[in-house]
């Protein structure tokens, strides 16, 4: 290339607020996507040979594998892109907004600065990567397996009190009979997403009963382990009788450190089971950067060290987001939104019943459930963020369940007190 | 890690569990005999579980050994580009998630270097995609675009994931060799390698979905001129296939030669995913970024698969990439420009390579590109009778020099698929991406061997 650039580059990029990220999909759920010419018709000619003949974009043949077939869309496309477009305080998607513990931070800069083959290759089948709840749904339809769906309900709550996660359980007869002699696997998330419940040790003998029962593999989701409240402990299924050598469990570097943009995960497992996992890490990825690995080491090294005591990270960082959870379970209650406390997770549900009496018409698609229509009033109306439950949903289910939305409050003191703000002015309009 | 205390008690509905699981435990767990059955792989997976690198990194571990196998450089990335993770590491809102289908400020640096090579518009959001490396982009392009029943073309020798990728979706590889034309007493070089128009048209039919194209071709070094793209091109625009054109070495041409890239070929833009990764853009494989460009209704569905896997990539390497993007960018008629400066260096290197294999009569290949040579080896001719007997003359021949003279390399038989390993079974694949030191050790090695058969 010559001759010198003809305009100024861009400025340095600012540090773009994350919630306008994960707006795009790559087909937008609902109604046409704005701005795109819909099928854009590419008509080049063809020089080849002479001839000079036009052609269109499409193939005659399918363009896309079938396993992408109904998978295209994604719920969080609308949420956060109107969190992008307003003057909001985002409690929506879940990441936190203050830094990750200085250690991390520092383990990072050591990693990136050190020695300068950590710039190299890794060796492979360290972590894998498993992100976000709602994918659980998709991806088991592009392997082609079929997902069946079992319900936690709420149990009955006193008038005047507020429920807890815990009060969230399984109909056992329901699950059992969810089980058949197809059944390849059973998915867990605990502390769950977006509910907070932390499953009992009854509960989770529950399901490894059933799954030795039926011979069926654990994957369990456990990235938020160490966001356990209220002197509540997270148990892992695997550690209980007969379940190690069914179980698959996930843990996550971004919700141990608070340090979500470093994407590593890993997953710990029998190796009859890991080494399919390995198969399909070489041939997809193949490996996982290696700065973002030697500092989630380093990380877990010095933790180690201060394991159980009260200067570890997995001792402060939860107590300190109880305070700011109970910190929001208070300010939310002021415009009559009804929490319904977690014992783990950085999420909260509150119940949006009375709000579904009273203001029962609110802008919206037909049969949009009302906890969507309800975000997109609030986050227009009163400038805050949240994520209405029934995406956690299966379709068939989501009518049952559009009466709570989802507040993230694992969030900095400022971001807080700006949503104290925004409430205030909400109690000060109801 | 697994903290079995016990909760907190809720009372109501634990009677209701313990009743149920005592029941349970009556019916007893003697599953052992069906467990064999669900616990097996998916079909997809199935024969796709051995990698050769699990085995020649492993070997080639032992610190000891000089590694001239997996291509990775030894040498130091540039500084600026460390220093730009190093500044970011600090910056808080650069530790959370980032845009899923790639970092803003990276998409918009990738859209502008691009721009000016492909001489059209890209769209930052709609027509590139951020992957975990170039494997994740070849990951993404296969899972979305190939169906089981498909057909794919792969020239061998090829990168050696292709063939397990295609296979994992259900598709069926269809493989042409490059040929060599004959030498007659002058230098080997790697556009001496060349595919049979015919032969490659017969590969083609309705089937057909789509073309592995890799210029700089791994291990080969091969360019690709105008002539050899424009045939390739021809049949995709004729049969109505995809092309995935990995370009990964995209910067690392040597004198005489230049990239081409088959999507700026007329009727090429819609039909090609064009493949780039930062892991050998700047001397960086642990990264793992590496990006696709393409038009929309290709690479939305690439996003499908993304959004669908691992959502997003690490976000301060995005950045740190963006920022050394924009410093080279900003230079990119200067020699210090990384683009420019690499590959000075490395045909340095290459000459150094080519000439110490030579004078020990080995025949090497001259790359025109990329950081590997291959050379025919059956000259040194080593006692391999105690190697396994049924692995391909390479593999053996590689294990034995790790073994014996602390040298290791990969066997070009393993980019080959099955009926054509013995082939290129003679050839190993030398990486020459590595520091003067590294080079001067394997220097000593193999000169002291010829010396030593003498």
């Amino acid at each position: 290339m010559r001759g010198t650039l003809a305009a100024p580059l861009p400025a340095l990029a600012p540090a773009l607020s994350p919630c306008c990220f994960g707006a795009e999909v790559a087909e937008p759920g609902l109604g046409p996507l704005k701005g795109t010419g819909t099928a854009a018709t590419y008509r080049v000619y063809l020089g080849t040979r002479g001839e000079a003949a036009q052609a269109g974009l499409t193939m005659a043949k399918q363009l896309q594998a079938r396993r992408l077939d109904g998978i295209d869309h994604n719920p969080w496309v609308e949420f956060v892109k109107l969190a992008s477009e307003h003057d909001v305080v985002n409690l929506g998607q879940g990441f936190p907004d203050f830094p990750p513990p200085d250690f991390a931070v520092k383990a990072f800069q050591h990693a990136v600065s050190g020695d300068f083959m950590l710039n190299q290759y890794t060796k492979a089948f360290v972590i894998i990567i498993e992100p976000f709840f709602d994918c659980y749904e998709p991806m088991t339809v592009m392997a082609g397996g079929r997902p069946v769906f079992v319900p936690l309900k709420p149990g009955p709550i006193q008038n005047g009190e507020l429920g807890s996660s815990s009060n969230w359980q399984l109909d056992s007869m329901e699950l059992a009979s969810k089980f058949t002699s197809r059944t390849k696997a059973l998915v867990l998330n605990t502390p769950n997403n977006p509910l907070g419940k932390v499953f009992s040790r009854e509960e989770l003998e529950l399901v490894a009963s059933l799954c030795q029962q039926h011979d069926v593999v654990c994957i369990t989701d456990e990235v938020y382990q160490w966001m356990v409240y209220d002197g509540h402990r997270h148990i892992s299924i695997a550690s209980l009788p007969g379940m190690w050598e069914r179980t698959l469990t996930i843990g996550s570097a971004g919700k141990t450190f608070s340090a979500t943009g470093w994407k590593v995960g890993w997953v710990l497992g029998p190796d009859h089971i890991m080494k399919h996992l390995r198969t399909v890490h070489q041939n997809s990825i193949f490996h996982c950067p290696t700065q973002s690995q030697a500092a989630v080491a380093e990380s877990f090294e010095r933790e180690q060290l201060l394991f159980g005591q009260p200067s570890s990270y997995f001792v402060q960082f939860p107590q300190a987001m109880q305070r700011c959870r109970d910190h929001m379970i208070r300010s939310l209650q002021s415009v009559g939104l009804k929490p319904v406390i977690p014992q783990g997770s950085y999420f909260l549900v509150t119940d949006i019943s009375d709000f579904k009496r009273k203001m029962p018409d609110l802008p919206g698609a037909m049969d949009e459930p009302y906890d969507r229509r309800f975000v997109k009033w609030m986050i227009k109306n009163k400038g805050l963020v949240a994520i209405p439950v029934s995406i956690f949903y299966s379709v068939p289910h989501q009518k049952h369940f559009d009466h709570y939305i989802r507040f993230c409050f694992v969030k900095d003191e400022a971001t807080l007190q700006a949503m104290d703000e925004k409430l205030r002015k909400w109690k000060a309009e109801l | 890690m697994f903290l079995a205390q016990r909760s907190l008690c809720f009372p109501s509905g634990r009677a209701k569990f313990l009743k149920t699981i005592s029941s349970s435990k009556i019916l007893g767990f003697s599953v052992s005999a069906k467990m064999s059955l669900k616990f097996t792989n998916a079909k997809r997976i199935e024969g796709l579980d051995s990698n050769m690198w699990i085995e020649f990194t492993k070997l080639a571990a032992d610190p000891s050994v000089v590694n001239l196998g997996q291509g990775f450089p030894d040498i130091s990335p540039p500084t600026y580009v460390k220093e730009e993770l190093s500044k970011i590491a600090a910056i808080d809102s650069l530790n959370q998630y980032t845009r899923g289908f790639g970092h803003p400020s990276l998409v918009k640096a990738l859209s502008y270097l691009y721009e000016k090579l492909y001489q059209k518009q890209i769209d930052s959001n709609k027509e590139i995609l951020v992957t975990v490396g170039a494997y994740g982009s070849l990951f993404n392009t296969v899972q979305a675009l190939i169906d089981e029943g498909d057909e794919v073309i792969l020239i061998v020798p090829f990168y050696d994931c292709y063939e397990p990728m295609v296979r994992m979706a259900g598709a069926t590889p269809v493989f042409i060799p490059l040929r060599s034309k004959p030498v007659d007493g002058k230098r080997w070089s790697s556009s001496d390698w060349t595919l049979d128009p015919q032969e490659l048209e017969s590969k083609f039919n309705s089937k057909t979905k789509a073309i592995i194209l890799n210029t700089p071709h791994n291990p080969l070094g091969k360019v690709y001129n105008k002539e050899e793209l424009q045939v390739i091109a021809d049949l995709c625009i004729k049969y109505d296939t995809l092309c995935i054109s990995d370009e990964v070495y995209e910067w690392l041409v040597y004198s005489g030669n230049k990239h081409l890239k088959i999507a700026t070929f007329p009727g090429m833009w819609e039909r090609t995913i064009t493949i780039g990764s930062a892991g050998k853009t700047f001397s960086v494989t642990g990264w793992k970024l590496g990006w696709s460009i393409g038009p929309n209704h290709l690479i939305k569905h690439l996003q499908t698969v993304q959004q669908n896997t691992i959502y997003t990539c690490a976000t301060p390497l995005q950045e740190a990439l963006a920022q050394a993007f924009w410093i080279d960018i900003k230079r990119m008629d200067d020699p210090e420009c990384y683009f420019n400066s690499l590959p000075k260096e490395l045909e340095v290197k290459r000459d150094r390579i080519v000439h110490l294999l030579e004078s020990v009569g080995l025949k090497p290949i001259v790359p025109d590109g990329g950081y590997f040579i291959i050379a025919d080896v059956s000259l040194l001719d080593p006692d391999l009778s105690d190697m396994k007997n049924n692995e391909p003359y390479d593999y053996k021949f590689v294990k034995w020099m790790t073994k014996h003279k602390k040298l290791s390399a990969i066997p070009v038989s393993a980019f080959c698929n099955s009926e054509t390993k013995s082939q290129f079974e003679k050839f190993v694949r030398f990486c020459f991406i590595k520091k003067d030191s590294t080079l001067d050790a394997a220097e000593e090695i193999i000169k002291a061997w010829s010396v030593q058969k003498s």
